[in-house]
């Protein structure tokens, strides 16, 4: 995407522009910008950064919060893959959560937003109907899954008209994870219409009239004009879709802390960690093992940051 | 600091006591005239007539409208009577639970909730309770000897006080039995019988929730103490007995041979929604605590009864009940461990349990004086139901180690109830992984 | 729909497009299908919500028996005021705005000025730090949980910053976290919009001979303010809904915010869901009402790097 003819010119007056610009500064200036990068520099680096990397060294320890520690080598890890059973269900959950977001949840908001972009009346009403569920707290989103799956007493049952054969949305460990995918769904749609709709807001309307005045279809106009000038957000899309799937916790948490068919990555770190058993070292080896995938994706979205910085 | 603000003041000594050595003698060497101003401040501030510092902090996980109530009327009392202060920190039990290492690491009340067995044993060993030997002189009178037992740390020494504990059994409600015609079955082979009978009525058999992860464990308990008797499952509890032990399989194939006589959907339910079944009259039973009559109405709670899980092994007859105890521990940390003491001393006296039983239906005290001229037909049966008891067990999670009880255990018994066939590799794995968690990692 | 009185920076302009034109157009069967669609898929995303505040209604007894979904029998408001005092609401409301405003605000500051100083100014080692704010935003944050607790703990604060005389169980521990962990994605955000603002304006105010806060005080912020009310309304929406942070770095029930609160309503074996409801009704009120005041800018603020470059 860079215009490579263009670049060393544009390089060359940057650094002009910069000496000019540094030049400028007062030595006021340059003692509030150095207080007020720094302060919160020092804050990321410290909390964010540094406790992360903590938390790398703690994985290869039997830490538990209050002995001393002991290392102990990759043995966190060997367990890990070999005998915590619950892992492998978790990885393969958040997979399906990365796979359902990301073929349904994302592209129904997309598609949410694009109809909401078609200048229609009580646009702000459809939009709040549809924001509302991001805005809710674990506690709430816990709840209204009881409310809707519950076994016996759920509205979803009631409505199937289920009641000499009822399924167990919550307890069936085939079908749990599908019953709280469509619950995240519900959740995660309007986070990407509402990113969705300030893109298209920001689309050129002459781009949109040039393609119809050329005689394309409303279809043709979205995936030939619109959608491609949408890169940056799509980019940007893409990657809180595959982050919300990395990082998912809250649901399932609120419905059954994470078990019996519901586990995830994130949610082990907190069993291990967080929770009574204290078991540090191993917790903070998952989190390693989730933090490394994460890595994976972070790298893509930065990438794509630089890239047009450079534009 | 030169400022001598009067509400600084306290600070200071707060301060220096959280560098210094925290407890004993030094807690009192702060002038009398400083204790006015510290009262205002948070739990554990200085002050203090005479010997003993008279504001003590106490971290509650009775989070509960109803026991919240009970246990400020406790401490009001012990405030009017003693003339002691005491601030009170409570946090949702859920909460607390887990995030009871930080907090005694951390800044911990002097006194806190917590519960008997090895749950207790745990953060005694890793140094972060008191031990309260000289309490219990005081108060031992007031407890029979399984009291004292699941109060003794694995050093010998005592570091809990009983406040009250609840059994676990089958409940039932007695019109639906008498209407029946159904008899208490005394082996396990009667209550087979009984339940094919009940499951012919049309009732459902057994009723059971295990969407929590830990109701389970009340049954893994039960037929595991009835089989292998009690000193078998605190071994196995400890850590000190295999998981491959055949013994141990024992348990979990008679109990997949009971499986088809439970609620169906267990996984899916919450103990309330089974509870909701056995009073609405379609479940025969009820494996629980007696907590489960706060699902009862009024009306119907002079219908529930119960009765021992029956026996299996003839040497073990029903000997053990399950009847986990909550009490009351000093943090190491504490500030002020003597007043501390006088509160515990009173907490394990059997006024202060009186006052708690009168708002709180379901429970007994541990105290073998309390009146229970008070008690409803629940209580007082519980209460005789554990008198009998030759041995009293905790609860899995509360006998066993914390990090496998909650890591370990309950993902496996919920496995168990998805798939009851595989028993071997199910065993294997428990067994690989409480291996390297009680050996510290 | 009114225009804000501020000026707004050409990517934010097209979304205040005033829609009145359209009215009078004739209504088209397409028309039609749309609105159709569009309410019945309002209304279903709705309906969940609906049955919460349906069931909050309702008494346990009566919602145990026959189902969730079944006729009224008894309808009151009565279980709004039990949870509003057994809970003790007030107060955690309370805690929760002490932690969550000024993290917010500081999240905001902090973040325009690092967006301000990285977008206006060829500062060196730029892209090193855009990268370093917006990766740690996307940390698990649970890594950080142990070596934080422990840090905090050895921190020592005099008492009229934190009773517990550490870092550890005071307000400021979980703001710090919240506004370190939040800058990341705000710097990203915030930087993005900036660079839409021509360098024109900050040039004309360097020649009037403006300090660098002056200019981004008193010439970059105003034109930001869309962007910042989105990102307060989402940053609010997130902080406050956070119990993982507080329940980590605080001890003390009484300082716990509403979220953590809602956990006092979930009976150690009893729980009365639809209390709960009423409950969870409660706590989301306020990221209902912020989300709604400030929706105008919501969307026009949010134009993320959707840039035309």
């Amino acid at each position: 995407m860079t215009v490579p003819s263009s670049v060393t010119q544009a390089s060359t007056e940057r650094v002009t522009a910069r000496r000019r610009r540094l030049g400028r500064f007062t030595r006021r200036d340059i003692v509030i910008l150095s207080i007020l990068l720094a302060i919160p520099v020092l804050f990321d680096l410290s909390l964010i950064w540094a406790t992360t990397a903590a938390s790398i060294g703690l994985s290869f320890s039997n830490y538990n919060g209050v002995t001393a520690i002991q290392w102990i080598g990759g043995r966190n890890y060997e367990q890990i893959f070999t005998i915590y059973e619950p892992f492998w269900r978790a990885v393969r959950n958040n997979l399906l959560w990365l796979g359902v977001l990301g073929l349904i949840g994302t592209p129904l908001g997309l598609f949410f937003a694009v109809l909401l972009d078609k200048k229609i009346r009580f646009t702000r009403f459809y939009q709040g109907l549809f924001y509302m569920p991001v805005v809710l707290s674990l506690a709430v989103v816990g709840f209204i899954a009881q409310l809707i799956y519950s076994r016996d007493y759920g509205v979803l049952n009631s409505l199937l008209g289920r009641a000499d054969h009822p399924t167990d949305w919550l307890g069936d460990p085939s079908i749990n994870i599908w019953a709280i995918l469509a619950a995240v769904v519900w959740r995660h749609t309007g986070y990407v219409m509402i990113l969705y709709l300030a893109g298209l807001k920001a689309v050129d309307p002459a781009l949109k009239e040039a393609a119809v005045i050329d005689g394309a279809n409303e279809r043709q106009t979205f995936f030939r004009v619109v959608f491609p000038t949408l890169r940056p957000i799509n980019i940007i899309v893409l990657v809180i879709t595959v982050i919300e799937a990395l990082r998912a916790f809250d649901i399932v948490y609120a419905v059954n802390s994470g078990r019996n068919g519901l586990e995830l990555l994130s949610v082990l770190v907190t069993q291990n960690i967080v929770g009574e058993a204290s078991r540090i070292g191993f917790g903070s080896a998952i989190a390693v093992i989730l933090l490394a995938t994460s890595l994976g994706f972070v790298i893509v979205y930065l990438t794509q940051i630089i890239r047009e910085d450079r534009q | 600091m030169n400022k001598s603000l009067p509400h600084q003041l306290p600070l200071m000594s707060r301060r220096s006591l959280l560098r210094g050595a925290v407890v004993g003698a030094s807690a009192f060497a702060v002038p009398a005239a400083l204790a006015a101003c510290g009262s205002s401040s948070s739990g554990g501030s200085s002050g203090g007539s005479g010997t003993v510092n008279k504001n003590v902090s106490f971290g509650s996980n009775y989070s509960d409208a109803v026991p919240k109530k009970a246990l400020g009327d406790v401490m009001a009392k012990f405030q009017t009577d003693k003339g002691f202060t005491v601030a009170v920190n409570t946090v949702d039990h859920n909460s607390f639970q887990e995030n009871i290492t930080r907090y005694l690491k951390g800044s911990p009340d002097d006194v806190f909730t917590w519960f008997a067995g090895y749950r207790m044993q745990y953060f005694a060993a890793q140094g972060l309770a008191t031990p309260i030997d000289d309490v219990w002189q005081s108060i031992g009178s007031n407890y029979s000897d399984a009291f004292a037992k699941a109060s003794t740390g694995q050093d010998g020494k005592k570091y809990f006080v009983p406040f009250y504990n609840y059994p676990w059994a089958l409940f039932y409600r007695k019109s639906v039995w008498q209407a029946k015609g159904y008899q208490i079955p005394k082996t396990v082979d009667e209550l087979k019988t009984l339940c094919a009978k009940m499951q012919a009525d049309g009732l459902s058999p057994i009723g059971f929730a295990d969407k929590d992860g830990w109701p389970a464990m009340g049954t893994f308990d039960q037929i595991n103490m009835r089989m292998n008797g009690y000193d078998f499952h605190v071994n196995l509890m400890a850590g000190k007995q295999s998981w491959t032990d055949p013994k141990v399989k024992n348990v979990f194939s008679l109990w997949s041979s009971l499986l088809p006589y439970h609620q169906k959907g267990a996984l899916g339910l919450t103990w309330q929604e089974a509870a909701q079944s056995l009073a609405a009259k379609k479940s025969g039973m009820y494996l629980l605590g007696s907590f489960v009559a706060q699902q009862f109405s009024a009306t119907d709670l002079p219908d529930l009864d119960f009765f021992a899980f029956p026996q299996i092994d003839a040497q073990y007859g029903t000997d053990a009940v399950e009847a986990p105890i909550d009490g009351f521990m000093i943090s190491k940390k504490a500030k002020n461990v003597a007043g501390a003491k006088e509160l515990l001393k009173f907490l394990g006296s059997t006024d202060a349990q009186n006052i708690y039983l009168k708002t709180d239906p379901s429970d007994v005290g541990a105290n073998s004086k309390v009146d229970t001229s008070a008690y409803n037909a629940i209580q007082k049966k519980s209460a005789e139901f554990i008198g009998a008891a030759k041995q009293i067990s905790q609860f899995l999670d509360r006998d066993a180690n914390p990090t496998f009880a909650s890591t370990v255990a309950i993902p496996a018994l919920q496995q168990f109830l998805n798939k009851p066939n595989d028993i071997d590799g199910l065993l294997k794995n428990m067994d690989a992984q409480a291996k390297t968690i009680y050996a510290g990692g | 729909m009114s225009g804000t009185a501020t000026a707004v920076p050409p990517a934010a302009k097209a979304a205040e497009r005033p829609p009145a034109r359209t009215n009078r157009r004739p209504v088209r069967p397409a028309r039609i299908v749309l609105y159709t669609f569009l309410t019945v898929a309002a209304l279903g995303w709705l309906a969940p919500l609906l049955f919460a505040v349906y069931a909050s209604l309702r008494p346990y007894q009566e919602t145990a028996k026959y189902g969730y979904l079944s006729l009224p029998r008894h309808l009151s408001l009565h279980y709004y005021s039990e949870a509003w005092t057994s809970a003790e609401m007030g107060k955690y409301f309370r805690n929760t705005l002490y932690i969550a405003v000024p993290a917010v605000l500081l999240t905001l500051f902090f973040a325009s000025f690092v967006a301000f100083a990285l977008s206006r100014y060829k500062i060196p080692g730029r892209k090193t730090l855009l990268v370093m704010f917006t990766a740690g935003n996307l940390l698990p944050p649970q890594v950080m949980v142990t070596p934080l607790y422990t840090v905090y703990t050895k921190i020592h604060l005099p008492y009229f910053m934190s009773s517990s005389g550490t870092l550890y169980d005071s307000y400021l521990g979980v703001i710090a976290i919240h506004v370190a962990f939040q800058t990341g994605f705000c710097v990203f955000v915030l930087y993005n919009y900036m660079r839409t603002i021509p360098h024109e304006l900050t040039e004309a105010a360097i020649v009037d001979g403006a300090s660098a806060w002056r200019q981004y005080w008193q010439v970059i912020m105003p034109l930001t303010r869309p962007a910042l009310g989105a990102l307060g309304t989402l940053e609010f929406t997130w902080i406050y809904n956070d119990f993982l942070w507080a329940l980590v770095l605080m001890s003390s029930g009484d300082k716990l915010p509403v979220t953590s609160a809602l956990n006092n309503l979930r009976g150690e074996f009893f729980t009365d869901y639809n209390l709960l409801a009423a409950g969870s009704v409660l706590v989301a009120l306020p990221t209902l009402i912020v989300f709604f005041a400030l929706q105008k800018q919501f969307v026009s603020g949010l134009t993320l790097g959707a840039n035309k470059g």
